[in-house]
């Protein structure tokens, strides 16, 4: 009998990468879902011409590179990325600027670098600040969202009218608002009770709709956190330092405030951020030391984004400029090895 | 309740222990044929003793240990050797070794053997003694010699005996069904050891916890003992010996120690048994609790197996299918490694056979790339960054991989087996490590005969520049005695130049003396005693030169300190005569230049001496052409070293170098005794010889890792 010679460990575990990503885009759901909800369609328009583009960029790039192409799409791994950078994009955003996103993203951030694994950017957050930075009136433009669900509310756009908006067709008007961060960012004088009183667009904590989507983001990371697909190091130090700085500079709601702790965790994308951008693995640090050095770096980065820079929402920038920093945090906070009196780094 | 630490990482594979639990220990029986591997052991092969057509009984030394570092082998059953030749043995590559093979015929005839009535009357000595000659090594996996391991640092106390009952691995069951069966041995076997090694402060069997029975059995055999069962968590590698040594005692055996080294000797259940055996019947360690499982056996279960019985043999017995089977592993399925001959014999450290379906271990999915998810470090006991390493074994970056300490690798496989991206990580580290090695090795040659050779061409310029020196100091001191003949009272320049003479030459001496210390063979460290050595040969100024040149020289040297000495005698004699007050320096000096004669003449005669007894070891005519005998005998022994394995020829040239190296420093030590000016020139051998030994070694290490892996 011929036997088979391969060498240990022979048995091997449950998880493979593209359960992994799988278990990834089921997580944004509760996300999409609130987004939905309180936003119309837009949303599902967005990852819906995402994920077309996004497949068939990849495949188009893995036919050049002459690699198998079935066998690399059915990681899953674009999938995961169109679904995030629709969901980051503002919704019915119109599907050129969906395709030069996902085009960016796919060829130039992740086939050109290697293809996955070896992309030192996020792939969609790398796209989204490529897209911000071109094109600040499209993404900026969000719908103002209504209270009261999307089901009958002509105020939002249903699934036909959102495919409309976004292929530049028909006549539909959609209802557009700033968002509370940019309403934060622009007052100088009312107090944060006062803006809260003035501007419908605000909510309980904070804005309407965002909350919600914040929080199904982070239903959706619990659940992740839950199946072992990443650690609590990077998010949870992320949210952490986004507290204690919104927290410092909260000084009691006066006009000057940068806005509550809440305001910040509920706010634009960082629960998407925390559980879904910050712990993309490829282009994080690797170790979980590192990841909370990481984690933490980007939490302080967003917040001062957000009060003194010259973008409303951060997240995208700050994650950009930490995986610039990545191998540095790596070098720095390699753990200590067993029997090791000192991690390789403390005893150079 | 005992404090228990936990280690970093680690993973929970499908324990798929309980099929193999169903029966009780079965006797597997007496194979036709026994195939006994000479190296079942790490450390040098044991050498036959018998010759085929020998009959045997069982129990009947068959390989003696070579070195410290071996272990006998007895026959398990009795019978006739019918062959000692190359079989394939048990071991990750395939590879086939010398094993002695026996028929058996069925008698199972004991030799006679008798135990100790009371171990307690004998000393420590005497046990490691019957532990060595019972041929057992560490049955848990590893096969270190265990009497090596027991007899220990002196210079440590150890403080914890550790018994490893932990048997993480998936699918092996064979401590769990000696617990559960033999927990009265193993505890008897336990005591032995307490008594060996004397723990200053507590004896621990760890066991995990998915174990009851076992755990229940050991607690009853132990009670009223000082031995403690320690439970703990199940986890995959807690039975790793240096993962077991933090579970149960916080600490960590350094990188690249032992545990001894903190305190602690750590033996594995089985190896207690055989222990046991060993020291109260006299059984030597013949045969071996070994695991037959997985679903293309139809009967998995644990066999009491004599050593060198054919896998075949115990499949057979299990209902085995093989057109069902996915492969053949010795070993779990996280560190085993897979047979391509079930011919192969079990042997001391085979603890189970494990026989997959295709659904059970499915061949390994295709690699995808690494998504740098941190699983692998997740996993890891060692706390190492696996996906880093799996980078820069790609792209060999050595440095890097040292630096992010792959050596501390245990290559246990969790990294591996959590990988999503189904990357063979540990095959990675496996590789790697092996570049290593050998781009080690090939430096360390290349250093050792650079600081060779700069060593040598600092001795010759410095040789120069001393026949220089020498030159125009005998220059000046004619002309300085040109200048006392003209006038009487310059006579004190002659004299300080005579006494700044002798004090340069002591200088050279002591010089010459000094650092040899530094150069002693106890010097471990290869690189610094060749430093050390280089500086030595540096500082005493000899030159690599023929026992004819030798002669010529000593003769020269004894013939100018005569003259010297005459002179001295001389001047000394005038100045007595004029009553100068430079007597006492004269003195001096005409002792000294006496010393250096009679040192000179020493060493002449030594070396006559030495070119005398250098031949007369040999017959008669080789006397009358070294040369050719030499050759006759480097003839003679190549032939020898022809018929001989490749392992033990490397011995073979280690332990020859090892003699001649003996050798040469005796001859060093008289030679120093004797403040004779040869030092040098033997020290410079002796550096040769042993940088050939650390070569040799090296070789044979290499060697022996080859066939390993
Ligand atoms: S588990 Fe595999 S894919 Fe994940 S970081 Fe480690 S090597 Fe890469
Ligand atoms: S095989 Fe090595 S790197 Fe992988 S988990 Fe085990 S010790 Fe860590």
């Amino acid at each position: 009998m011929a036997l088979l010679k391969i060498s240990s460990p022979h048995a091997h575990g449950p998880m493979s990468t593209a359960k992994v990503m799988r278990l990834v885009i089921l997580a944004t759901l509760p996300g999409i879902l609130a987004l939905t909800w309180f936003f119309g369609f837009g949303t599902l328009s967005n990852i819906l011409w995402a994920s077309i583009s996004a497949l068939a960029f990849e495949a188009l790039a893995l036919k050049f590179r002459s690699r198998p192409i079935g066998f690399y799409l059915n990681d899953c791994s674009a999938l995961v990325t169109a679904v995030l950078l629709g969901i980051a994009l503002p919704p019915a955003s119109p599907i050129w600027l969906i395709l030069v996103g996902t085009g960016f993203a796919i060829l130039i951030c992740k086939q050109l670098y290697g293809g996955m694994g070896y992309n030192p950017f996020n792939p969609a957050m790398a796209a989204y600040v490529m897209l911000l930075i071109s094109f600040p009136v499209e993404m900026t433009t969000w719908l103002q969202p209504f209270d009261g669900g999307v089901m009958g509310n002509s105020a939002l756009l249903g699934p036909i009218e959102a495919l409309q908006h976004s292929l530049g067709l028909g006549s539909v008007d959609a209802v557009t608002a700033a968002t509370p961060l940019d309403i934060l960012k622009q007052n100088s004088s009312a107090t944060l009770a006062e803006l809260w009183q003035q501007t419908p667009q605000f909510g309980q904590y904070a804005g309407i709709g965002w909350e919600w989507a914040n929080a199904g983001f982070l239903l959706g990371g619990a659940y992740l956190l839950y199946r072992r697909v990443f650690t609590w190091h990077a998010p949870l130090s992320m949210l952490i330092a986004l507290s204690v700085m919104a927290a410092l500079f909260y000084d009691g709601g006066s006009s000057n405030s940068g806005g509550s702790p809440l305001f910040h965790l509920f706010s634009g994308a960082t629960m998407l951020g925390a559980f879904f951008i910050v712990t993309d693995p490829v282009t994080s640090a690797v170790s979980n030391r590192g990841r909370v050095v990481y984690g933490a770096l980007i939490g302080i980065l967003v917040y001062l984004i957000r009060s003194w820079g010259n973008y409303p929402d951060a997240i995208a920038f700050s994650v950009m400029l930490m995986n610039f920093a990545a191998p540095l945090i790596d070098h720095y906070t390699q753990p200590r090895t067993y029997g090791h009196k000192k991690s390789a780094k403390e005893s150079n | 309740m005992r404090q228990i630490w936990d280690i970093h990482g680690g993973i929970h594979p499908p324990e798929n222990k309980h099929q193999s639990l169903g029966e009780k220990i079965q006797t597997a029986g007496i194979p036709s044929q026994l195939i006994l591997p000479l190296s079942q052991h790490i450390g040098a092969p044991a050498a036959p003793v018998v010759n085929v057509g020998d009959r045997v009984l069982k129990g009947q030394l068959i390989a003696e240990a070579k070195g410290f570092v071996s272990a006998p082998v007895h026959a398990p059953s009795s019978g006739t050797v019918v062959a000692i030749e190359p079989r394939i043995i048990p071991h990750p590559s395939g590879m086939t070794a010398p094993c002695v093979i026996i028929e058996t015929d069925n008698k199972d005839e004991w030799i006679a053997h008798k135990g100790l009535s009371d171990y307690t009357g004998e000393t420590k000595e005497t046990l490691l003694d019957i532990i060595r000659n019972a041929g057992i090594a560490g049955m848990g996996g590893a096969g270190f010699p265990s009497a090596v391991k027991l007899a220990g640092h002196p210079s440590k106390p150890i403080d914890t005996l550790i018994i490893n009952g932990t048997e993480c691995e998936p699918y092996i069951t064979a401590d769990d069904i000696l617990m559960r069966e033999r927990a009265e041995q193993i505890i008897a076997g336990v005591k032995i050891l307490q008594y060996i090694v004397q723990p200053s402060e507590q004896t621990l069997i760890g066991v995990e916890d998915n174990k009851p029975e076992g755990i229940a059995a050991l607690q009853a055999a132990a009670a009223g003992s000082n031995i403690e069962i320690v439970v703990f968590p199940t986890k995959y590698p807690s039975g790793g010996e240096k993962q077991l040594i933090q579970i149960l005692t916080g600490r960590e055996v350094p990188s690249g120690g032992l545990p001894a080294d903190i305190g602690i000797v750590c033996q594995n259940i089985g190896t207690a048994v055989a222990i046991h055996r060993a020291i109260e019947f006299g059984e030597p360690l013949i045969s071996r609790i070994t695991t037959v499982t997985g679903n293309a056996c139809q009967q998995p279960r644990n066999y009491e197996t004599l050593l060198g019985t054919p896998v075949q043999y115990l499949l057979d017995k299990s209902g085995f299918d093989s057109s069902r089977c996915s492969r053949l592993v010795m070993g779990g399925p996280m560190m085993g490694y897979t047979l391509e001959d079930t011919a192969t014999p079990i042997v001391k450290t085979s603890n189970c056979v494990l026989a997959p379906t295709r659904d059970e271990l499915p061949a390994p999915p295709p690699a995808q790339a690494c998504i740098r998810c941190g699983m692998c470090a997740e996993a890891c006991p060692v706390s190492l960054l696996p996906q880093q390493m799996y980078w820069f074994s790609r792209a060999q970056e050595h440095d890097k991989l040292e630096e992010h300490n792959l050596f501390d690798c245990i290559e246990c496989g969790a990294c591996s087996y959590a990988c999503p991206s189904n990357i063979p990580l540990v095959q990675y580290y496996r590789a790697s490590k092996a570049e290593i090695r050998q781009a080690q090795q090939d430096k360390a040659k290349a250093d050792r005969s650079k600081v060779r050779f700069e060593a040598r061409k600092e001795r010759i310029e410095q040789e120069e520049a001393e026949k220089e020196a020498k030159r125009k100091a005998r220059l000046e001191a004619a002309k300085a005695k040109q200048a006392s003949a003209a006038a009487g009272d310059s006579k004190a320049d002659a004299i300080q130049a005579a006494i700044e003479r002798s004090k340069a030459k002591k200088a050279a001496q002591e010089g010459g003396n000094a650092p040899t210390e530094n150069a002693s063979p106890e010097n471990l460290d290869p690189a610094q005693a060749a430093i050390a050595r280089a500086q030595a040969k540096r500082a005493g100024g000899e030159v690599d030169e023929t026992s004819e040149q030798k002669t010529e020289r000593l003769e020269k040297q004894v013939a100018s300190t005569e003259k010297r000495l005459t002179a001295a005698q001389q001047k000394l004699t005038l100045a007595q005569e004029q009553g100068d007050d430079k007597v006492a320096a004269f003195a001096t000096a005409v002792e000294k230049t006496q010393a250096k004669l009679d040192s000179s003449r020493q060493e002449l005669e030594a070396h006559l001496a030495s070119l005398k007894s250098a031949a007369p070891a040999e017959p008669p005519q080789a006397e009358l052409d070294p040369a050719q005998a030499a050759i006759a005998r480097a003839m003679a022994a190549r032939e020898a070293q022809a018929n001989l394995s490749e392992t033990d020829k490397l011995q073979q040239n280690v332990s020859s170098l090892e003699t001649r190296i003996a050798k040469a420093e005796q001859k060093l030590a008289q030679a120093k005794e004797q403040g004779a000016e040869t030092v040098g020139v033997l020290e410079d051998s002796l550096a040769k010889l042993q940088d050939k030994l650390a070569d040799a070694r090296q070789q044979l290490e290499n060697h022996n890792l080859e066939s390993q892996s």
